[in-house]
């Protein structure tokens, strides 16, 4: 095993990140690697939409502005890329990073694209057999049109690649922290049956898979949780040695906050029983973890453990079910609740009255109760104004509209003094999943060359 | 003396699917005993009302003074299908920190000295 040290940073943690403080981190955060995660449970079925309207789209909608933004760092630094911008269609994305490399007129780079997460075959010629995780039901047993599978591929193939000397890999759907930990077992040589090894690894790439979440992102709290200079917020790298000890740090001079409480937040995020997390690559034990402060925005991260990987992978299936309506109207001054509460006895009545088959309403006062419904602490005292929300879900599109259009009406013929409504209608794309052998996917790595 | 749990501890809620996860840290070793037998399951669901309408589990990790609560059929249905202008439940951290907490008197006078206010 070679011993040495690398440095990953996270220039993204969803599809629209912000593209600065990337930039910034591949300027002056003398990066090893840098790597964009873009994707989410919703993201992947959304670009599968895309890819089907227009098959050379359906990768991450930012990856040009991002790629003109760094690979410019990237490439005069040695940096390599790893990301799964290629979304529902790495080969496209593939094919525009090596042209924008060829506009930028940067050194001739290998470019790998992982193809094989897309399972949306496998998965409808085997609707029967298929359970999903959530019913318990099988896959049959949805209505809807299914629109995309894609299984949360591991580090193996990104491996391979930077195995055949790629230095950008660009993927579809894989397990976030994949990402990261596939730099460190190129780099370290790490084997595969070490699994304490590759817990440890997880427990890093957790770290960073979201990106500033743990640098300072959604962690402000004034008066309780104060994070210096917020609005220049810097993006995180960590220094991994092939022992598996790890410190996470962002560039000096940067915005944001590093401590023992922001990276403790970030590590509980998204994760259900502590001891058991499972990833393609290794089920991880964060139970013993420490997060030792060593100095202004760097903590070191030790302790992570792990089991053998699971032998099924997760997939994500999108499937259209049905329309959500969405209309919002204020009402302002005195009373403004009263009328508020009238808005929506009118509506309820109107949607009888048509005979509106609905899935499910909800109405919600902005200002009052929106998030919390009845757990909110709603106090005694009446506000300004009040926002009445009405969201309702149905399957035909034309109910989810004629809701909205109730809403409408109530300028006009509803309370007095109110905002002009703004409405919505959009398509639901619900998310399941359902596991599936590994040995059922098959997986490749395509690459090509940017030449001048 | 009471206080809000904000007081004592901080946290982050995530999401998978219908599953809604907070994590819950203390700001002090000395307070972790505290919200290890007050943020209970029981306490949580009732103080979380019908949001959550499925079960909770509660993981601990003691090494970094901190909680796990995982709750079941909290996000109306998930990510995608959720009529919540939350849909993430991204909130839920703060309607957590709003559950009371019975301090003994050598932590509230810590407490106190860090300038935090007690429940009236």
């Amino acid at each position: 095993m070679k011993n040495k040290s690398i440095r990953i940073g996270a220039g993204a943690s969803y599809a629209g990140d912000r593209i600065e403080p990337a930039a910034l981190l591949a300027q002056k955060g003398k990066l090893d690697y840098l790597v964009f995660e873009t994707l989410a449970e919703r993201t992947i079925a959304l670009s599968n939409i895309e890819k089907l309207k227009n098959p050379d789209l359906g990768y991450n909608a930012m990856l040009e502005d991002r790629f003109l933004a760094c690979l410019k760092f990237c490439d005069q630094q040695g940096i390599k890329v790893v990301t799964n911008m290629g979304a529902a269609n790495p080969i496209a994305a593939l094919k525009k990073t090596t042209q924008i490399i060829r506009n930028l007129k940067l050194k001739p780079t290998k470019v790998a694209a992982v193809v094989g997460d897309d399972v949306l075959a496998y998965c409808k010629n085997n609707l029967d057999k298929l359970k999903i995780m959530e019913t318990g039901l099988p896959l049959s047993s949805l209505k809807g049109e299914i629109v995309s599978a894609n299984a949360y591929l591991g580090a193996d193939h990104m491996v391979e690649a930077l195995e055949n000397g790629a230095q950008i890999v660009i993927t579809g759907r894989c397990a976030d922290c994949s990402l990261f930990l596939a730099p460190m077992i190129f780099e370290f040589g790490w084997p595969q049956n070490n699994w304490d090894l590759l817990g440890q690894g997880q427990v890093c790439a957790d770290m960073l898979e979201c990106g500033a979440n743990v640098s300072g992102g959604f962690f402000a709290d004034p008066g309780y949780k104060e994070v210096p200079n917020l609005g220049d917020l810097g993006y995180p790298f960590i220094d991994i040695e092939s022992t598996g000890n790890c410190v996470i740090s962002k560039v000096d001079g940067t915005g944001g906050l590093i401590n023992a409480a922001t990276c403790s937040e970030q590590m509980i995020y998204e994760i259900h029983d502590p001891a058991h997390y499972i990833t393609p690559d290794v089920i991880v034990d964060f139970t013993s973890v420490e997060l030792i402060e060593i100095g202004a925005d760097r903590v070191q991260i030790k302790g992570g453990k792990g089991s053998p990987r699971p032998e099924e992978l997760k997939v994500s299936i999108g499937i259209k079910e049905g329309w959500i309506g969405e209309a919002e109207i204020t009402y302002a001054g005195l009373g403004c609740m009263n009328r508020a509460k009238l808005s929506e006895e009118v509506v309820r009545r109107r949607i009888e009255i048509a005979g509106l088959q609905l899935q499910e309403l909800r109405v919600d006062y902005i200002g009052m109760n929106s998030l919390h419904a009845e757990a909110s602490l709603v106090s005694g005292f009446e506000p300004y104004e009040v926002r009445v929300r009405f969201a309702c879900r149905s399957i035909e599109k034309v109910n989810a509209q004629k809701l909205v259009n109730e809403v409408e009406t109530l300028v006009g013929k509803g309370p007095c003094a109110s905002s002009l409504p703004r409405i919505q209608v959009r398509e639901v794309l619900a998310i399941y999943s359902v596991l599936i052998p590994r040995s059922d996917i098959k997986t490749e790595v395509i690459y090509e060359v940017s030449c001048e | 003396m009471k206080f809000y749990l904000r007081e004592l501890a901080h946290a982050r809620a995530g999401d998978k699917g219908d599953t809604c996860n907070i994590g819950v840290i203390v700001y002090k070793k000395e307070f972790y005993n505290l919200i290890l037998d007050q943020v209970t399951t029981d306490r949580v669901k009732t103080h979380f009302r019908s949001l959550v309408k499925g079960s909770i589990k509660r993981y601990e990790l003691p090494k970094i003074n901190a909680i796990n609560l995982v709750m079941e059929n909290a996000l109306g249905g998930g990510v995608t299908r959720s009529l919540s202008l939350d849909p993430h439940g991204k909130s839920f951290s703060a309607l957590l920190l709003a559950m009371s907490i019975e301090v003994d008197e050598v932590n509230s006078k810590i407490l106190l000295e860090l300038g935090r206010k007690p429940l009236i």
